[in-house]
């Protein structure tokens, strides 16, 4: 045991600073959600629409809506369009805090349910974790979190076994009939204020299994406070979305743009 | 239709065919229904002569048909999943209950997990499915005294999406997407047995150039599960260096992965007629190199822990003859002494390059240690076979046209990071898929694992389950 600590120190420098000092968010090359410019689209063109296969892509009024809560980041739409209306991007910090925010063509102005007082959290969050008919994507990048390079407990942030401790449910996957009942007893244990996030766009909207033995994500359970779609999310989105959630950094989609776009 | 045989079977000779398999040294693989002209349904018993190819019984469903668990026992979980979806009846099933529904009432609870255990002293444990830290959903029953259990039952169903039935309906392009999410860290090698499916039904054969990238891919998938494996491992064994140091090595191949892909889960690459996108192999080579030490060392000190492998060692003992009749695969069957590979018995992409240099771990021991000894031989592989890929890619298209013609069907197959992934597609009138059956390696481990946690204790219960490497999702679907 000692030699495996001398090691552990001695190779210790394995930790991003990301995002609070400088260091790398180990996402290089990660492809992101498509980017919607519907201005080059080619009138009556509906290429996207009918490959999507989520149906993430709708014809409106002002040309094409893109719900990115609804989106896999398969890239199909990107492939198919032929004005180049649809590009790949390499954004995917996507969490925000009303649904709508998710949505290029939101008709109302975005709603998110209250903030978390300042005081609520003391300086940490208690994740509480449940999978609820994920894929297992998304769980492998949760792991990820604790991993040497993400770090997580540096920010603060901690996933807890009780619910009991918890202050944020976490749920990825659609949600399955058969886990609506133990998904309701893990809510139902933690102590109020509580807070809900959707992880993985299956969480957000059902993704690609709505239907049949599932719901079309947590909505269908309870007021969601935090959505985060992505598929999986990387762990660096999950991380911005959490600080965010805190109030630690500023949310960067506002109705289906990003801030420096 | 890319299968050595293709027999129309009377249910009255099913149980003769089944024992002839049996004595001349096949292996039963899996059954599903499949649709049939007019309407009706037939049911499919995949089976495998290594060397030969598979072959594929077809039984008319129109009636009962016998249940052949008694000969081939790793049948017994696709009798009951067809049970269950697709309301066929096989007579004389040895567990003639749901495998799928969650269960209902008490005295069905009680019908299917208690076992002829009884004693004041025994008690229940029931776990899940909402466990301790960031894991996947399922529930576990334990029968035990003090720290002995004496028998375990694993639901595993619970997180079941219907997966299969999405397919219907269908283009090969957009049924990719669905395959790619059936199992997240299973990704690259859905994507590449589904592909290879569409690819028979189509009747085409990829270029050159996509056979290479096709296993820098796959083994690119390997590399990251097997060191995520074997820190998760250390985590059991309460060596939390050794932890942190595999899933950091894990971390780091992840991040090759989207610099090569777009993707840390190697999705959005492969498809039917061959690459979505030329790999970024630029920087490849000189990653892994610079990988290759730090695995090296970290696998030797592994080693040197006297912790690590003396907590292995005869934990979770798997005997070759349960492994073969209860249709243990991938590197939990290959610990076992079962020398069974697809990438070399029913070879694909590029593997039977000699050039390659592709090697099948094997071990006799089948606990713990063997199926972590197993494993860090094909990293090793893996980095290797990767490495050489590279230099042998030829030059060349990356994609050819693939569209199989109506009410065509094939099987396609890869060796999974956990074993033996099978698709079967069925296409319909409209072109379109009409059905698509999943043989998932955690489906058949899962299947496995029980009998080497009856009747151990406590202690090692964690530590085995960690050293089978399943999946939840690739179970349920
Ligand atoms: S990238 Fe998103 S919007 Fe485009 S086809 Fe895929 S799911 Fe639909
Ligand atoms: S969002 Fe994507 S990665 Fe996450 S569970 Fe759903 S399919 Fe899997």
């Amino acid at each position: 045991m000692a030699l495996w600590t001398l090691i552990g120190l001695a190779e210790g420098k394995a930790t991003t600073g990301w995002p609070l000092k400088p260091g790398p968010d180990g996402q290089d090359g990660v492809i992101g959600m498509p980017r919607l410019e519907s201005e080059r689209c080619d009138a009556g063109c509906s290429i996207c629409v009918n490959v999507c296969p989520t149906h993430a892509i709708a014809l409106a009024d002002e040309g094409l809506a893109l719900d990115y809560g609804r989106c896999v980041v398969c890239q199909v739409c990107v492939e198919a369009c032929p004005t180049d209306a649809l590009t790949e991007s390499n954004n995917w910090a996507f969490g925000v805090r009303a649904r709508d925010d998710l949505r290029t063509a939101a008709s109302v102005a975005p709603v998110a349910r209250p903030s978390p007082s300042r005081h609520s959290f003391h300086r940490s969050l208690h994740v509480r974790h449940v999978d609820a008919g994920s894929c297992n994507g998304c769980e492998s990048e949760l792991q990820a979190l604790n991993n040497p390079f993400y770090n997580l407990h540096r920010l603060g942030i901690f996933f807890t076994p009780s619910p009991r401790f918890a202050d944020l449910l976490l749920v990825t996957g659609p949600v399955t009939r058969a886990m609506l009942e133990p998904l309701r007893r893990t809510w139902e244990a933690m102590p109020e204020p509580r807070w809900a996030m959707a992880s993985g766009t299956c969480a957000v909207s059902g993704g690609i299994a709505p239907g049949g033995p599932c719901l079309s994500g947590l909505e269908d359970v309870f007021p969601v406070d935090l959505y985060l779609p992505g598929c999986p999310p990387n762990p660096a989105a999950i991380i911005e979305a959490l600080l965010m959630f805190l109030g630690r950094i500023q949310q960067r989609l506002h109705r289906g743009k990003m801030n420096d776009e | 239709m890319n299968v050595a045989v293709r027999r129309h079977f009377d249910r009255f000779e099913l149980e003769e065919a089944a024992r002839t398999l049996r004595a001349q040294g096949g292996r039963m693989i899996m059954l599903y229904a499949a649709p049939e002209a007019g309407g009706t349904q037939s049911v499919r018993y995949v089976s495998s002569r290594a060397g030969i190819g598979f072959d594929i019984w077809v039984v008319p469903a129109d009636t009962a048909i016998p249940s052949l668990a008694t000969i081939w026992p790793l049948l017994g979980w696709y009798e009951r999943e067809t049970a269950d979806h697709r309301g066929i009846v096989f007579s004389g099933q040895p567990e003639p209950f749901s495998l799928i529904a969650p269960l209902r009432s008490a005295e069905e609870a009680d019908l299917r997990r208690l076992p002829d255990i009884s004693g004041d002293a025994v008690q229940i444990l029931p776990f899940g499915p909402v466990r301790a830290g960031v894991v996947e959903s399922a529930e576990f029953s334990f029968f035990y005294i003090g720290e002995a259990i004496l028998h375990y039952v694993p639901h595993l169903f619970l997180k079941h999406r219907g997966m299969e039935d999405r397919f219907t309906g269908q283009t090969p392009e957009t049924g990719l997407v669905l395959a790619e999410r059936i199992s997240g860290v299973g990704s690259a090698a859905h994507a590449l047995a589904y592909s290879q499916a569409i690819e028979a039904a189509a009747g085409v054969t990829v270029p050159d150039r996509v056979r290479y990238q096709r296993v820098i891919v796959a083994e690119l998938e390997r590399l990251y599960n097997h060191l995520h494996y074997l820190g998760h491992l250390a985590d059991t064994t309460t060596l939390k260096v050794g932890h942190a140091e595999g899933v950091l090595l894990a971390e780091r191949v992840k991040q090759i992965n989207a610099r090569v892909t777009g993707s840390r889960f190697l999705r959005g690459v492969i498809a039917p007629g061959g690459m979505r996108r030329d790999l970024r192999i630029d920087g490849l080579a000189s990653a892994l190199d610079e990988l290759r030490q730090p695995i090296r060392k970290y696998i030797n000190r592994l080693d040197a822990s006297e912790s690590y492998f003396d907590r292995l060692a005869t934990t979770g003992l798997l005997p070759r003859e349960i492994a073969f009749d209860q249709g243990a695969t991938g590197p939990v069957a290959r610990a076992s002494g079962l020398d069974r590979d697809l990438r070399r018995d029913h070879t694909y992409a590029a593997y039977a390059d000699p050039d390659l240099a592709f090697s099948v771990a094997t071990h006799e021991t089948g606990d713990a240690d063997a199926r972590a000894r197993v494993r860090i031989a094909e990293i090793e592989n893996s980095i290797v076979m990767i490495q050489r890929a590279i230099t042998l890619t030829p030059t060349g298209k990356i994609r050819i046209p693939c569209l199989p013609s109506p009410n065509s069907e094939a099987l396609g197959w890869a060796e999974s990071p956990r074993g033996t992934l099978i698709y079967a597609v069925h296409f319909g009138e409209d072109g379109r898929l009409a059905r698509v059956k999943i043989k998932s390696p955690s489906f058949s481990n899962w299947r496995v694992f029980p009998y080497t946690v009856h009747n151990t204790n406590m202690m090692d219960y964690a530590i085995n389950e960690a050293s089978f490497g399943l999946t939840i999702a690739g179970c349920a679907r």
